[in-house]
């Protein structure tokens, strides 16, 4: 049955359209990059950008933080509020079930479509803009402009990385100044593709729900944006700092902190458990409502 | 094969389906018949564990339904309202989906009980073209033989003659008298009574969510004792048999005689000159209108035909009032 629900993943034109999108991005950005060699000053613009002047290889994680805040939930909640809604919609849904594939089994078989799916987006950027890096940004050149690394808000002393300091090949600077040797950074990037790809499950999870709920698939990919939206907004307002550790957006950026030197794991483990709390509660939330409702569509 | 008892379905406060007991036998080729909105759809619906009865219970194959649906399902080929597949992709490519995602879809016999599938509805030379080019009689096509790929012990089809032309209709009958040869029961809805009165061998009629009829199709073309005459000496006739002619239409007369052949002898000794003559029976359309017509508008009282669950017997005089109605 997963193998089934890959196979009409992966032969959706939507599906490649999305990840060639999400794949551009950072190549468009990084285009300009390269030909202006202007880049945010620290402390503003996209995470890693004032970085990757001075080495292409860090790339990656620039590219991660340029589409994680929208075309990433976006994609996934497009796909996901699809999942269910859109096979009702089709008709097919009906078919599935008398076919017969359990309504549990179904929802399962859809959900590690989705991972899968998210997981093989995250990695497209990743290996394109590793590769865009190189090409590009070049490997590890001094850079011309802003030898200083991103900043984060939030972040604990974000160290400024010396000029032309890092020989090619030989080490990479973490965002707190320290040095990061290639496997040390291939290991962080590992872990930072792990970290979103779980940060995309909560938004998943919710589409997913509103796609067990919705009549139509447009309309449970909204509904989990909206959630999306409501989020970052109240992440950013003082006012509701009570409720802030339980948003799911709260700790999407903590994959930062994996390029630290050593990892602030604080964050990190926040950012884990609370998608695992929503992936949960909606997920048994879509599983009550799909396996008790009658399929009328 | 399948047994419903006190089988009901509401949707807020519509009843969709009302204490419905019907009772499909292995062998049947079993034709649900009623207006549009009278429950057929929500009932199908119920039988394939899509919807979930608000009381009463489903017996398919010996187990309950919908407790034990991924079990019995898997011997049940299903149309439910129309066709569906994915537009994207091939027919073939829709029927192997299909096929990998449920139980009994053994990789190394698919292609060829894909292959006859095809063959069976009359598609074996389709391409790789997707289904969203497909015309909607090969939609339905294709959905026939989404229905017969697992090699069904049971078919429930909804409709299955919609979107098709004569040919198809012709070639669908033909398949279904065919599959029902080989063993496999066929239960089908469907408001086309012409389509229903070719094939089926038993039929249930429901009636705004209940079921007013259920018996033999023979039983109900059964003769109805009375013979049709067209005769240009109708007067003659009317003279001759006053009791017995119940209608008098020009030269057309219904009268009341166990047997044709005896009243023609009769009515030829006596001179009476005879067009035609023939036993009455009734066709399904006439039943179906005399059982679905009852109720609410007909309140003459005289041996009204309907009722849940009562068998409704020809020849009583419900339908002779239904009939006078409709003129």
């Amino acid at each position: 049955m997963i193998t089934v629900e890959l196979y009409k993943l992966f032969t959706r034109a939507r599906t490649w359209i999305s990840v060639l999108l999400i794949c551009g991005l950072p190549l468009v950005v990084a285009v300009f990059v390269t030909v202006t060699h202007i880049a945010p000053p620290p402390g503003q613009g996209s995470a890693f950008l004032s970085a990757v002047l001075t080495d292409g290889k860090l790339y990656p994680a620039a590219a991660l933080a340029l589409v994680l805040p929208v075309f990433l939930p976006v994609s996934v909640a497009v796909v996901a509020g699809d999942s269910i809604a859109g096979e009702a919609a089709n008709g097919t849904l009906r078919y599935l079930l008398v076919r017969p594939v359990g309504r549990t089994r179904l929802l399962v078989s859809k959900l590690l479509a989705l991972i899968t799916f998210v997981l093989f987006v995250v990695l497209a950027v990743t290996v394109t803009s590793y590769l865009i890096g190189i090409f590009l940004l070049g490997p590890g050149a001094p850079a011309a402009v802003g030898p200083s690394a991103g900043t984060v808000p939030g972040s604990i002393t974000p160290g400024g990385a010396p000029t032309g300091g890092v020989q090619p090949g030989s080490s990479i600077t973490s965002l707190s100044g320290g040095p990061l040797t290639l496997l040390q950074l291939a290991e962080r990037v590992t872990w930072a593709v792990g970290f979103i790809t779980v940060s995309m499950l909560g938004v998943a999870a919710i589409a997913l729900f509103l796609s067990t709920v919705a009549d139509s698939a447009l309309g449970a990919a909204i509904g989990a944006l909206a959630a999306l939206v409501a989020s970052e907004v109240l992440v950013t307002l003082n006012a509701a700092t009570v409720i802030q550790p339980y948003l799911p957006t709260r700790y999407w950026l903590a994959w930062i902190d994996f390029f630290r030197q050593p990892i602030f794991w604080r964050d990190i483990q926040r950012g884990f458990a609370i998608q695992a709390v929503y992936v949960a509660v909606f997920l048994a939330a879509a599983w009550a409502n799909l396996a008790t409702k009658d399929i009328t569509a | 094969m399948i047994i419903t008892r006190a089988l009901t379905k509401r949707y807020g406060a519509v009843m969709a389906v009302s204490s419905v007991d019907i009772d499909v036998r292995e062998g049947d080729r079993y034709g649900l018949l009623g207006p549009n909105g009278s429950g057929k759809t929500t009932l199908v619906r119920m039988l394939l564990g899509l919807v979930f009865a608000t009381s009463g219970e489903i017996e398919m194959m010996g187990s309950r339904i919908p407790k034990h649906a991924n079990r019995i399902l898997r011997d049940v080929g299903a149309l439910v309202e129309g066709p569906a597949a994915y537009p994207n992709l091939s027919g073939r490519a829709n029927l192997k989906l299909l096929d990998a995602a449920g139980p009994r879809g053994d990789r190394r016999t698919r292609r060829r009980r894909i292959g006859d599938a095809l063959e069976q509805v009359g598609m074996a030379g389709i391409d790789r073209r997707p289904v969203k080019t497909y015309s909607l009689g090969m939609r339905q096509r294709l959905g026939l033989a989404a229905a017969l790929v697992r090699r069904p012990r049971l078919l429930i089809l909804d409709e299955p003659g919609n979107g098709l032309d004569p040919h198809g209709i012709r070639d669908t009958r033909q398949l279904l008298l065919d599959l029902n040869r080989d063993g496999v029961t066929i239960f089908l809805s469907s408001h086309l009574l012409a389509e229903v009165e070719q094939l089926c061998t038993r039929v249930g009629i429901l009636d705004r969510g209940r079921l007013v009829l259920q018996e033999e199709l023979a039983t109900l073309r059964a003769p109805t004792g009375r013979v049709l005459l067209d005769s240009p000496d109708a007067g003659q006739v009317a003279a001759l048999l006053d009791g017995e002619v119940e209608q008098r239409d020009g030269s057309h007369l219904v009268i009341r005689h166990p047997d044709a052949a005896v009243l023609n002898e009769r009515l030829v000794r006596d001179g009476i000159r005879v067009s035609s003559i023939a036993p009455q029976s009734r066709t399904l359309e006439d039943v179906v209108l005399a059982v679905t017509g009852a109720g609410s508008d007909q309140v003459d009282g005289s041996g009204t035909a309907a009722g849940a669950g009562t068998s409704w017997q020809p020849g009583t005089d419900g339908d002779t009032g239904a009939r006078r109605m409709r003129r």
